[in-house]
């Protein structure tokens, strides 16, 4: 059993609909850090994701976080694992308050609370808010801060600053900065210039697959390999 | 004026029995995506079971009906689990299936209960020997307005309003509330919170048997029997005030069976003066649900269980 | 269309069924009587009918994806409108069926438009609301016109007397034949059409056929009307077969209609054929099964559940949900899976 990882994927294979979105995708996070999970839109970045918290039905492969094989488990026991979710369209629940939008992720009735509202002082004045009324920015905010209420070991974080204004960006940023001190961070971010900023590992999907799994300078900062790889031009736009 | 009063108050009456068999079908549907066919056998199972203890129990009018009505209660709690345990549950993620098992149910079960019981309504309560089966506070009438009103028809608007405080207050201060609650919006991202939102399925069905079985315990006052096609006429009614008020609403589901006993009273006193027909406050409520849903696909309230 | 070869079975089947009123043969369990006696002929007739109305159902529901439970409105209306205008206004039955026809059309039409603006769950009770507003109109017998829990006694002397009376029972059941292919013909032309493929498109996904360009709602509202049609001359049989009784209005009703299509297996062309049928054939032999005193003999907790048919056939039915999803007419595929699987497991070793 290696405990040196913090996730190890092993030939994932899904079918969405009748497209096979993943075709045998395997790669490691390793303990501690931030490793960025990159592609073009629609490569499967999210549906990677999703099939690790088992949100979508893998059809092969597996799964093993901190060593244990967790792939036949259902959402809410891997997640009891140690994992802290960050969705793509944030979800979250617009009916709730603020409040309750973090105590329903409370897990074992010791959130962290003040390393939250420290992160997010807003979410504290709007406790009583509807997470529906709130904005864009502050919904992100709600959705990263049910991650980091809890002491993951990892946190599964889906384009955390898509949509964001530039200042909400560098928020977004930090917090991300700071979480990775504490949990292990498998990010997608479209954003390069955070990724860049935030990741030391990178791992690139392509055609269904990985087609880059290593340092994330290294790959970063080379523009001709961001271009053939990623389809975008280089970072820090 | 006192015509009015009347209407008015058995009209409530009657959209607080379609109160009880709506808000657990509500929170089920809310909750799971299940249309519940097999509630009409919640209804229905639980009125029997109420008269069952009539039948048997020998004591004050009072004492049996409260005996009945727990009686009633828990086993349409007990039937509402179990069918979720067994015939739900193994369907999870498969919910046309889900829908075509209650439809299975509902026809097997309302069955049953005429095999068992035949297909003339009961005296309900049943207390041979006895000068009232009733308490008689119930069976005395309060004038107001005019209007003498039957007391039991308070009796049964009084049960709805407790349980609209209750379920309201069980949503908003307790956990499984606030799960459900959450569930109801997005059950998927209730679960990657690490909650297994399976175990409140089996909470919302056993809730959800426990207040139909007392809405038919309930209808038994107000109709003064029980029958074996009680379920399915009570339950027609309870989709409709679904329906309008907006699934998984409890908030909406109270206002839309107001709404609905009220039009049906209404209608059917009015206007079956007038056209010479009875049918007409059923029809009225049918064009009534038809409205509302071409004006607000959606019903009267959101999504978002209240 | 079908190859000839996969034509033979059907073709042959349609013989057997055609010359069927000759055969004095005797099918013990199956059948109470001979083949040609006016008893089993007028089950065999509805058995027909109900393959023909199931199939109509399920171009709603097993094609469009259309959940509906007021699918025995239309039923109804070919039972109860015949029935009025040949007793109460003394109709010739001419006039009464074109009078159908054209109400068969007309009202699928106008109620269809309504509930088809909305879709899903919500669609499913605007149906079960017009289905019941039509039940209540019945029972309430408005004008005398309906004969509420009564029904009608109809007036047979506009009909033709090859319909009227027991010796003739081999005319229904021709009737109910015809009846039975040409709803079988009509509709595997409407599924092979254009309409057909943009139908099955609805079924597994509405958006992707607003995306390529298409509006779903009038191909749903063809398939709506065109099924309501066809079921409601499957009503006018059974008020020949049967008589005028308001069960046909019920939800319940409309429910067993959804039991059949399952129970055949939904979507597929002779699925909702054979479980109508199937489901008809059952219910009678469970109706006599119950009657029976070794039935009756029985201890309570087993006779009370025996002698009631529709207890039985919603557990069967549950178990089909549950066990063989695709309903009766997978049976077939299923039984050659087993067979093979056994056969590559002998191979094997
Ligand atoms: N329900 C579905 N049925 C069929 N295909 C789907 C479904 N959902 C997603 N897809 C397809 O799967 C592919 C992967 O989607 P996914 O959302 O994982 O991509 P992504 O890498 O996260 O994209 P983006 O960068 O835009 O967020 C896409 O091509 C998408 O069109
Ligand atoms: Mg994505």
């Amino acid at each position: 059993m290696s405990t040196a990882t913090a996730l190890d994927v092993n030939d994932l294979h899904v079918y969405l609909g009748e497209s096979h979105v993943l075709q045998g995708v395997s790669f490691s996070v390793a303990k501690g850090g931030v490793t960025a999970l990159l592609g073009r839109n629609g490569v499967g970045k999210t549906t990677t994701l999703r099939a690790l918290m088992g949100l979508v039905p893998r059809s092969r492969g597996s799964v093993e976080v901190q060593g244990e094989n967790v792939t036949r488990l259902p959402t809410h026991a891997i997640v009891r694992r140690g994992i802290g979710y960050v969705p793509e369209d944030r979800d979250v629940f617009a009916g709730l308050t603020v409040e309750e939008n973090l105590r329903l992720s409370e897990r074992g009735g010791n959130g962290r609370y003040d390393l939250v509202y420290d992160l997010f002082p807003e979410l504290r004045e709007r406790g009583r808010q509807r997470a529906g009324t709130l904005s864009g920015g502050q919904q992100q905010m709600v959705a990263i801060a049910r991650a980091l209420l809890n002491d993951n070991d990892l946190l599964l974080i889906d384009e955390p600053t898509k949509g964001l204004a530039p200042l909400l960006v560098t928020e977004v940023a930090v917090a991300l900065e700071r979480a990775a001190e504490l949990s292990t961070i498998l990010l997608v971010e479209q954003n390069l210039g955070v990724a860049k900023r935030v990741a030391e590992h990178a791992v690139v999907l392509d055609g269904g697959r990985v087609v880059y799994e290593g340092a994330a300078g290294e790959l970063l900062s080379n523009p001709e390999r961001v271009r053939e790889l990623l389809g975008v031009g280089g970072a820090g736009h | 004026m006192s015509t009015l009063v009347l209407l008015t108050i058995t009209g409530l009456g009657l959209g607080a029995l379609y109160f009880l068999i709506a808000s657990g079908l509500s929170l089920i549907y809310g909750l799971m995506g299940v249309l519940n066919f097999a509630h009409g056998a919640f209804i229905t199972f639980g009125a029997y079971a109420a008269w069952w203890i009539t039948t048997h129990v020998e004591a004050s009018a009072e004492a049996e009906l409260i005996l009945a009505t727990a009686f009633g209660l828990v086993f349409g709690a007990v039937l509402g689990a179990l069918i979720e345990l067994v015939f739900i549950r193994p369907l999870y993620r498969r919910p046309i299936e889900q829908v075509l098992v209650t439809v299975g149910l509902a026809l097997a079960l309302g069955a049953l209960v005429f095999g068992i019981w035949g297909a003339d309504p009961k005296l309900f309560p049943d207390r041979p020997g006895e000068e009232i089966s009733l308490p008689s506070w119930m069976i005395d009438t309060t004038t107001i307005l005019g209007a003498r009103i039957p007391n039991d028809r308070f009796v049964e608007i009084a049960v709805a309003v407790v349980v609209l405080a209750g379920l309201t207050a069980f949503l908003r201060f307790t956990r499984i509330g606030l799960i459900i609650r959450a569930g109801v919006e997005n059950r998927s991202m209730v679960t990657a919170l690490g909650i297994d939102v399976r175990k409140t399925f089996t909470f919302v069905f056993a809730v959800g048997g426990a207040l139909a079985a007392l809405a038919g315990v309930l209808s038994g006052i107000y109709f003064s029997t029980v029958d074996p096609g009680r379920g399915t006429s009570l339950l027609i009614f309870a989709f409709i005030v679904v329906v309008i008020g907006g699934f998984g609403s409890i908030g909406g589901s109270a206002v839309a069976a107001v709404a609905v006993g009220l039009v049906q009273q209404y209608a059917n006193y009015y206007a079956a003066d007038w056209l010479d027909w009875s049918g007409a406050g059923d029809v009225a409520v049918m064009f009534l649900l038809a409205g509302v849903l071409l004006l607000r696909p959606e019903g009267l309230a959101p999504k978002v269980a209240h | 269309m079908m190859t000839p070869r996969r034509a033979v079975v059907p073709v042959l089947l349609l013989a057997l069924l055609i010359v069927l009123p000759f055969l004095s043969v005797d099918i013990p369990v199956l059948f109470g009587g001979p083949l040609d006696s006016p008893g089993t002929l007028n089950l065999l007739a509805l058995c027909l009918v109900f393959a023909g109305v199931a199939l109509s159902y399920d171009l709603l529901f097993g094609y469009t994806g259309l959940l509906s439970f007021g699918h025995a409105l239309y039923f109804a209306l070919g039972v109860y409108l015949p029935a009025i205008a040949v007793t109460e206004w003394e109709w010739s039955l001419p006039a009464a069926l074109a009078l159908l026809a054209v109400v068969a059309i007309a009202l699928p039409l106008v109620l269809g438009a309504v509930s088809l603006r909305v879709t899903g769950i919500a669609f499913a009770m605007v149906t079960l609301a017009f289905a019941q507003a039509g039940n209540v109109i019945v029972q309430t017998n408005p004008g005398g016109l309906t004969g509420g829990d009564e029904g009608i006694i109809l007036n047979f002397d506009p009909l033709p007397d090859f319909v009227v009376g027991i010796v003739n029972t081999k005319y229904l059941y021709w009737l109910a034949l015809g009846y039975a292919v040409a709803v079988f013909l009509i509709a595997r032309a409407a599924i092979g059409s254009s309409a057909g493929h943009v139908w099955r498109a609805i079924r597994d996904n509405e958006r992707r056929v607003e995306v390529i360009g298409l509006r779903p709602y009038p191909y749903k509202l063809l398939a709506f009307v065109l099924a309501s049609f066809l079921a409601a001359w499957g009503g006018f049989l059974w008020l020949l077969l049967i008589g005028v009784t308001p069960e046909v209005t019920t939800a319940t009703f409309t429910l067993t209609l959804l039991v059949m299509v399952v129970l055949g297996g939904t979507g597929t062309r002779f699925g909702a054929l054979v479980g109508g049928f199937a489901y008809t054939l059952l219910d009678n032999r469970l109706r006599n099964l119950a009657g029976e005193e070794r039935i009756q003999d029985l201890p309570d907790v087993l006779r009370v559940p025996l002698s009631e048919p529709l207890f039985l056939l919603g557990a069967l039915f549950v178990a089909i949900v549950f066990f063989a999803p695709g309903g009766i007419s997978s049976f077939p595929a299923r039984l050659r899976s087993l067979v093979y699987r056994r056969a590559a497991k002998e191979s094997a070793s």
